[in-house]
């Protein structure tokens, strides 16, 4: 029999709070993190809008000097990796340090550096680039400070693949207490790409929403009025731990963690199969790693970015894969509050799944005013809805045609 | 201000440390700390400060607090 994993600990830094409790009240509540930028000069740029954290008070988890040397994607990160971590309960000196690992995945990295040291080098000359630069730009730096920060000694690396880049994450760090290479792995993703290079490339590849007189309204996923996704950013990590592990230290547990299904669309390097067919595999392995039917599956947490052929390519795949049951499932997207958090909204989305699993509540789909026609599923518009759930999907898709879906149950349903 | 006032308001930026710690004799990484990066950090941020160049066999020789400064003081002149 396989090991059994579960979730003991859930830490965010998000657009919708500091914290992950202040990020679930809201979105409970359904507000939106979408606001017109502010922070650098959006001259020139279609969309002029996003989901940013703000302060976030990384000074009050890291030292000053230790700060300076890492880019914002990583002070979040270390930010809800410690949130994560005190939630969970551990405690640094009860643990084997070889049988906890880190794997946390991110789309972009330190892409804020990057433009402010090829600033420096184009003004100043190559010999003025800073010795930190490589450190503060590289994707699996994440994971490498989470070990240093909590002397974690097991797998350590990083997930790269776009918007699906921590639902990987998390995967592999399932995957790596199920194999018995670790008891204890810390895992999810973080990312921090508002740039105006960043929000240059995606306004130039058309795929963000220019509803800047709106900002609040701009993330409308399966809403015919939709435009694009609205870029995102902060980190969402979670706890994984084996069954064992957990009840040895009388850890609360979340839910578990019992299956995930990975594909590949292999069509075009940014637009969805249109059938959604790629997606519907990756859920139909998921369930079938999990050893459950589908029509055991309660709630959804779609990828549900708001783009045009996602929302519809996304709905024709959860209907392949679930025929008549897709009429009863409770489908919501956390993206249209957060926006779309890239490389870390795997990560917050399991958490905020999780969290459903655990409070038998989920959030609602903000904006869905006006349903397209072809989403015709329940979504949960307006407000949130109390419902037992037993088993949910968190769905995510990247740039790269890769589909990931990850199921988890409640603890008392296996 | 002085060289070894500038000097050592540098270091206790770029190292995080206190005014007490930054004595003369005090070796970067010894006492002070540093890692390579550091060290490779400091050299440019006094190589602004100083509007200097330092090869990176003359940096090799600056160990402690003391001999950064006499550095300085030899390729400067005090304004």
């Amino acid at each position: 029999m396989k090991t059994r994993v579960v979730i003991t600990g859930l830490g965010a830094v998000t657009p919708l709070g500091r914290d992950f409790a202040t990020t679930w009240t809201n979105l409970l509540a359904g507000k939106s993190g979408v606001r017109q930028i502010t922070s650098f000069s959006t001259d020139g740029l279609s969309s002029r809008i996003a989901a940013q954290v703000g302060e976030f008070d990384p000074e009050a988890y890291i030292d000053k000097k230790a700060l300076r040397r890492m880019d914002t994607n990583e002070q979040l990160c270390l930010v809800a990796a410690q949130m994560a971590f005190d939630d969970a309960g551990l405690k640094q000196d009860s643990l084997d340090p070889d049988r906890c690992g880190a794997i946390i995945g991110s789309g972009i990295g330190g892409i804020q550096t990057l433009e402010e040291q090829h600033k420096t080098m184009l003004d100043r000359g190559a010999d003025r680039v800073s010795p930190f630069f490589i450190p503060m730009m590289i994707i699996d730096m994440c994971a490498g400070l989470v070990a240093l920060r909590f002397g974690f000694r097991g797998p350590n690396y990083a997930t790269v693949s776009a918007c699906a880049s921590s639902a990987h994450a998390i995967a592999d760090a399932f995957h790596a207490i199920q194999r018995g290479e670790a008891d204890i792995m810390l895992t999810g993703g973080s990312e921090s790409a508002i740039t105006q290079l960043s929000m240059a490339g995606f306004c130039a590849a058309r795929a963000i929403s220019t509803r800047n007189d709106e900002p609040e309204r701009a993330s409308r996923p399966f809403d015919r009025d939709r435009d694009g996704f609205v870029m995102g950013e902060g980190s969402g990590i979670l706890i994984l731990e084996s069954l064992e592990s957990a009840k040895a230290r009388n850890a609360r547990i979340y839910a578990e963690i019992i299956g995930c299904g990975m594909t590949c669309d292999a069509y075009h390097i940014t637009a969805p199969l249109p059938d959604g067919s790629g997606a519907a595999k990756a859920m139909a392995l998921a369930v079938k790693d999990a050893g459950i039917r589908p029509d055991e599956i309660d709630y959804v947490n779609s990828h549900g970015t708001s783009t045009d052929l996602g929302d519809i390519a996304e709905t024709k795949a959860l209907k392949t894969v679930f025929g008549d049951h897709a009429r009863k499932l409770v489908i919501n997207s956390t993206k249209s509050m957060t926006g779309h958090l890239l490389g870390a909204a795997g990560g917050v989305e399991s958490a905020v799944t999780v969290k459903s699993i655990k409070e038998s509540i989920v959030h609602p789909t903000a904006n869905l005013e006006n349903p397209d026609p072809e989403c015709d599923l329940d979504y949960v518009p307006g407000k949130a809805r109390e419902m037992k759930i037993n088993y949910a999907i968190s769905n995510s898709f990247g740039f790269g045609g890769h589909n990931i879906s990850i199921i988890f149950a409640a603890h008392h349903a296996q | 201000m002085s060289i070894e006032a500038r000097v050592k308001e540098i270091v206790m930026d770029k190292l995080n440390v206190t005014a007490e710690q930054v004595t003369e004799d005090a070796s970067f990484v010894e006492d002070l700390g540093a890692d390579s990066l550091d060290q490779a950090e400091l050299v440019l941020a006094l190589e602004d400060e100083f509007n200097l160049q330092i090869s990176d066999k003359e940096s090799e020789n600056l160990l402690t607090v003391g001999k950064a400064i006499d550095y300085i003081k030899q390729h400067v002149k005090e304004e």
